[in-house]
């Protein structure tokens, strides 16, 4: 029978089937862990006397809690003393059950969404697991990656399996090229405005088309993290070329003939022609604009062109009171006070790239405060060799050290009430950025325009300096 | 970790009809650098019950009606957003023990009757009932899987996983049935 990509990486790690009166054991090839979501888990683990069954495919980083600033002294700056307490809760666990942990001092801390794929721990194929619900960026690789709570991740610590009844599958095939200036972040918002916040519950996803095979494993990275901002499980990506070249190298990725036929098994995760699917949703690359959202969930999202729209019920005419935004009213234009680059979904490479493409030459208006903030040690190291800091630092923006900063807001960095932020993260729920700050999503580039202009602005209209 | 056990509760529901309530308005990030998971029902929708200063706005959540119910109604999709078991912690600490809407968010529902909250997915039609109706008296029975309204409201069912039943029903949690699963979790490693 063919298969589809989903249904060989779930067959692969099935322990025990699942039966009317049970789900399935699947067995879990890599779990990440991070501050916020595990130490109830660990202590869980002590109440019981249990072991962390396999330390060796566990892999933990800080990101969440940690500050982004580093003073005078040297020090960082934590928001609160407990805040501090959590990120050394976990050096205690990890050290206490032989965890490896990516902290102060290595070259690969940051977003534990960043850091996996940065240090290949992400792979074709694996099933991936994290206390973190865009642990769906993992599935760029074809992996079938999703979040989990915190007693599951006492489940995995101590067996190295979940329970689960196998999801229902959905393929997204949207064929054509993207019009320039159109990049993955408005794949996405374009995707979830058409399915809805709700549309992708009790699914995978499987992106499949031109679109996703013409781009980069960042831009991919960028597609899949958001598919649980449309209720999904999962979203995943066929393993290519694109794929096996960007592991190649890659500190925990095999060399020369072992990554050889590795890549063989990976090319050969591709869904079957013909496979099934529960349903399917097609879209043309070419009418996708350049989106932000206008409401208070991802799905209200909007081309950056376009009028915003009459509420359709009480939810969304609340929405846009939060937002201070009028139906019928042109978006672009609106007055914009912070800017926010970075998070798991905007916040590689690729992206500091393209923001800085706008920013360049520019200046951030006076009265907008704009932070850029790397996704890991390594992609500030590698921004800073390519002088992209320079580009933000002499536009007026701040140079962050990483971390998941006002993503979630829960470090410290944060908008004040009232505010509205243009933020390449991924979630605009009311408070998400402070209480009553108003969060606008965006692409690099769109952010950056923000910046430069103090608006919501298209940034196709914009000059870029050679 | 055993839970209360959950067959049958009655009790006045607490609507909350918005939809899309996510994680963030159960309970906003910055509670979550607590290492413990008590406690948390003070924070459950934080920023709708407090002003900035740390009083108590007057909103329906905080008077002792609402406090008292062990039923909440949520709009369509409730729970959607991050994976923060704080959530349920939150609920559960609060009062509730059972959540009804139209659409419950994966993790949410997941992580949900891991804590002996019991979510409930209900036809469209008793759902807008429930949103018309907040305050009435309900009847959620697990064992019969149905929900009975007063007033003619009618009865409905709902479907719950077996598994999830049985943990639920019995208070049990999942650890003991993956423990019992060693025996194939290593056949399983060794033939890879
Ligand atoms: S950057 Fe945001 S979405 Fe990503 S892991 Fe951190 S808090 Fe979660």
């Amino acid at each position: 029978m063919a298969k589809s990509l989903f249904d060989k990486v779930w067959e692969r790690h099935v322990v025990t089937d699942e039966t009317p009166s049970n789900p399935s054991v699947l067995y879990i090839d890599l779990h990440l862990i991070h501050e916020v979501t595990s130490p109830q888990a660990f202590t869980e683990l002590g109440t019981r006397g249990l072991l962390v069954r396999r330390p060796d495919r566990t892999l933990a980083t800080i990101d969440h809690s940690t500050p982004t600033l580093i003073d005078a002294d040297g020090h960082r700056p934590y928001v609160t003393a407990q805040a501090e307490k959590q990120v050394e809760t976990l050096f205690e666990n990890v050290e206490k059950h032989g965890i490896k942990i990516h902290g102060w001092d290595s070259p690969n801390r940051g977003i534990v969404h960043v850091m996996g794929p940065e240090v290949g721990a992400t792979q074709p194929g694996m099933t991936i697991v994290c206390g973190d619900s865009h642990t769906s960026t993992h599935g760029a690789f074809g992996a079938l990656a999703f979040g989990i709570g915190t007693t599951q991740v006492g489940h995995v610590l101590a067996t190295q399996c979940l329970l689960m009844r196998k999801p229902k599958s959905m393929l997204i095939q949207v064929e054509g090229e993207l019009q320039p200036g159109v990049t993955a972040k408005d794949v996405i918002l374009a995707i979830i405005a058409k399915i809805g916040v709700g549309g992708g519950t009790g699914h995978v996803l499987e992106y499949r088309g031109q679109c996703f095979d013409d781009m980069s494993m960042d831009e991919r990275m960028t597609v899949c993290n958001m598919s649980i901002e449309a209720g999904a499980r999962a979203g995943m990506i066929a393993p290519d070329q694109t794929t096996v070249e960007y592991l190649r190298g890659r500190e925990m990725v095999p060399e020369g003939d072992a990554l050889d036929a590795l890549a063989q098994e990976w090319l050969s995760l591709r869904s079957d022609p013909g496979c099934d699917f529960d349903s399917i949703v097609t879209m043309n690359a070419a009418e996708i604009s350049p989106m932000v959202t206008y409401g208070t969930h991802p799905g209200m999202a909007m081309p950056i062109t376009g009028i915003v729209p009459a509420a359709a019920d009480e939810a969304e005419e609340k929405a846009l009171e939060y937002m201070h935004l009028k139906a019928d009213a042109p978006i672009a234009g609106t007055k914009v006070d912070r800017v926010f680059i970075g998070s798991c979904t905007n916040s590689r490479l690729d992206d500091l790239r393209a923001a800085a493409k706008i920013m360049r030459g520019k200046k951030v208006v006076a009265d907008v405060t704009a932070i850029v903030v790397p996704g890991s040690e390594q992609v500030k190291l590698d921004a800073e060799a390519e002088g992209l800091h320079d580009v933000f630092t002499s536009a007026g923006a701040e140079w962050r050290e990483p971390g998941c900063s006002m993503c979630i807001a829960m470090n410290g960095d944060k908008a004040a009430p009232g505010e509205l932020v243009v933020s390449t993260s991924n979630r605009n729920f009311a408070g998400r950025q402070g209480p009553g700050a108003r969060t606008v999503l965006a692409s690099p580039e769109t952010a950056a325009a923000a910046a430069v202009t103090g608006f919501i602005t298209d940034p196709r209209t914009l000059e870029t300096a050679a | 970790m055993s839970m209360k056990s959950l067959k049958i509760v009655t009790s006045k529901t607490l609507v909350l009809p918005a939809a899309n309530i996510d994680t963030d308005q159960i309970i906003p990030a910055r509670f979550l650098t607590v290492t413990t998971r008590d406690g948390l029902g003070k924070h459950a929708f934080n920023d709708w019950r407090y002003n900035d200063d740390g009083s108590e706005t007057d909103h329906y959540l905080n008077s002792d009606e609402a406090k008292a119910c062990e039923i909440l109604v949520g709009g369509h999709n409730f729970g959607c957003g991050s994976s923060r078991e704080h959530a349920p912690w939150s609920l559960t600490d609060y009062g509730v023990r059972v959540v009804i809407s139209s659409e419950i968010a994966d993790i949410f529902r997941t992580n949900a009757v891991k804590n002996g909250l019991l979510p409930i997915v209900i036809d469209k039609r008793a759902h807008q009932w429930l949103l018309d109706h907040p305050g009435e008296e309900i009847t959620v029975d697990l064992e019969n899987q149905e929900v009975r309204l007063p007033k003619n409201g009618g009865t409905f069912s709902f479907d719950v996983d077996a598994f999830s039943k049985h943990c639920l029903i019995e208070g049990v949690d999942e650890m003991g049935y993956l423990a019992s699963q060693t025996n194939a979790i290593d056949a399983f490693e060794a033939k890879r």
